[in-house]
């Protein structure tokens, strides 16, 4: 096994790793600021003068309270990719299985992944655009924000060529790592006007911003992690998950899943703001956009609902499912099959040999359409 | 060998592909990580200061000399610490409990004089919040200081208890001492940029 031979989800893990090791003990240092805050009277965060309720607000003094924001984002951009590359990773996982081919420019996403991951540590203040930093910060934020939107690009467009010429399997993983794409693809573009300063400055704290964000992160992660879970279900338990059960889990979904965050996009674009205890009920320039409220709310519930064939699914087909008649029910070329099912303690019973690249689909002179990483032959 | 040895690789040679053996490599991911805890304390030290506007004349207010003198015990400590395991590799367990026993001492030193510094400023009647400099001051030093009792205790296993893995393998004993005197190294190399941030810019 080398480098060039581990598959991209090892990848996205990887580097989702060094993030979170080299995100959070900033995080550590604004909790050290802040116990001293809570416990001995400093005021790292708050400044001296403050006049609140008629007083000058009786504090040590001297703090900032952009300390806290920068603190706080260094950990929290670094985060969101930590949210996403394990999906990202599972997505290519199953996609390239269920097309039967390599994943088109396979380098470039290893590039891309680790440019990303380098990059996350320098866009943090995008989210604080209105903190009055100035405009020369602004603008080296704003710059560092579209760069890093190239890689997220190289490695979404990459999976869609993958899907260009491969004979595609429609199983209820690839499924869900198919509406992956686009709706992954949908949450970065509505991302791109609140990167930039101009547009964002009346975009700010609307239901814009809640819609792009749970884009990225619901239909995103979410369908990720489902299409994560469908895939593997055969490796952990020896059976297959219920593919009309999948089916009703799947559609229902994706659909309420757009109804509920697709109405927050123009809710936010006609200036709905968030965080308000009516829900902007008292301004008149609501009225016309309040009754999305409704939708969004029977969107949410019926989603809810469209989860229970999927919660049926995972614990009647852990005793009752379909028994898989091999280790490696989808013909997948990654190692994860090569083990036992389910796996035992040590996941491998003998030491094994890597021959190949991880997506070795469909190899010619081959007389399967795949060839295991560990098979000598191809 | 024992069993672990024979179980998980590279616990006593190092990988080819990264020249690394998995507690080095385990070390430097945790001093990287140590790097950002107390980077993220500097930075907000230059944020606090460069917005600040007034800011006391540090060298007035901190007694100097003993940063100075806390300097020179930690380096010490740090050498001590380098000689303990030379000695250790020549297979020279007296001179290296020797040493180990020093570097435990002068930890024990530096902290005493630490007390003696936090006993002036409480006397004087600069606690933590009287300005967010003194604020700074008490959570960076403080937070080395817990580096440093980590420290203590880690080396004093090693002088100690910790020398049963010795009998069984000498190597992974010398890699684990390795480790810690990294560790040490880097607490004291935290210090000299506390002491030239707190004490004398």
């Amino acid at each position: 096994m080398t480098f060039e031979r581990l598959p991209f989800f090892i990848w996205a893990q990887l580097i989702t790793a060094f993030l979170l090791l080299l995100a959070f003990p900033p995080l550590e240092g604004a909790a050290f600021l802040q116990l001293f805050d809570r416990l001995l009277g400093t005021s790292f965060f708050l400044p001296s003068g403050l006049f609140v309720n008629g007083h000058i607000y009786d504090v040590s003094g001297g703090g900032n309270a952009l300390l806290w924001q920068h603190l706080f984002w260094f950990l929290g951009h670094p985060e969101v990719y930590v949210i996403i590359l394990p999906a990202l990773g599972i997505v290519t996982e199953i996609i390239a299985c269920n097309t039967r081919k390599n994943v088109s420019g396979f380098d470039m996403m290893r590039y891309s992944v680790i440019f990303l991951g380098f990059l996350s540590f320098v866009v943090w203040s995008h989210h604080t655009y209105l903190t009055g930093m100035g405009t020369n910060i602004t603008a080296f934020f704003q710059t560092t924000t579209m760069i890093i939107s190239i890689p997220s690009i190289i490695i979404v467009s990459a999976l869609f060529i993958t899907l260009w010429g491969g004979s595609i399997r429609f199983n209820v993983p690839m499924l869900f790592a198919l509406a992956f794409l686009p709706m992954f693809g949908f949450g970065g573009l509505t991302g791109l006007p609140l990167g930039l300063a101009a547009t964002d400055i009346p975009l700010h704290d609307t239901y814009y911003v809640i819609g792009h964000f749970h884009y990225v992160v619901a239909p995103g992660v979410i369908l990720g992690l489902f299409a994560g879970i469908y895939y593997w279900f055969p490796k952990a338990t020896g059976r297959k998950m219920n593919e009309i059960l999948g089916h009703l889990h799947f559609w229902p979904t994706l659909i309420t899943m757009n109804l509920v965050f697709f109405p927050m996009l123009i809710q936010g674009l006609m200036g709905l703001n968030r965080r308000m205890y009516d829900g902007g009920a008292t301004y008149t320039f609501n009225q016309g956009i309040l009754h999305w409220n409704i939708v969004i709310s029977w969107a949410a519930w019926t989603m809810a609902i469209a989860q229970i064939p999927f919660i049926f699914n995972f614990f009647y087909s852990m005793f009752n499912g379909e028994k898989v008649n091999s280790d490696n029910p989808w013909e997948s070329a990654t190692l994860e099959w090569a083990t036992p099912t389910p796996p035992p303690h040590g996941n491998f019973t003998k030491p094994i040999t890597v021959y190949r690249e991880p997506y070795s689909y469909s190899l010619e002179g081959a007389p399967k359409d795949y060839s295991p990483q560990d098979q000598k032959e191809i | 060998m024992s069993q672990e040895t024979e179980f998980i690789p590279y616990i006593v040679e190092s990988r080819e592909d990264t020249g690394l053996y998995n507690a080095k490599l385990g070390i430097w991911l945790f001093l990287a990580s140590e790097i950002m805890l107390f980077g993220s304390l500097f930075s907000a030290y230059i944020l606090l200061r460069v917005g600040s506007f007034t800011w006391p004349v540090q060298s007035e207010i901190q007694n100097v000399a003993i940063g100075a003198i806390n300097s020179v015990v930690l380096l010490s400590s740090s050498i001590f610490f380098i000689r303990a395991w030379v000695a250790l590799k020549a297979d020279d367990i007296v001179k290296y409990k020797k040493f180990m026993y020093l570097v435990i001492l002068f930890a024990f030193i530096f902290l005493t004089l630490k007390g003696v510094e936090y006993y002036q400023h409480f006397s004087h009647g600069e606690f933590p919040k009287s300005s967010v400099f003194l604020g700074l001051y008490f959570l960076m030093t403080g937070l080395h200081a817990l580096h440093i009792i980590g420290g203590i205790l880690v080396n004093s296993y090693y002088a100690g208890p910790g020398l049963y893995l010795r009998a069984q393998n000498k190597q992974w004993f010398i890699n684990r001492v390795e480790v810690a005197g990294l560790y040490w190294h880097f607490v004291d190399l935290v210090w000299i940029f506390l002491f030239s941030t707190l004490y004398l810019l």
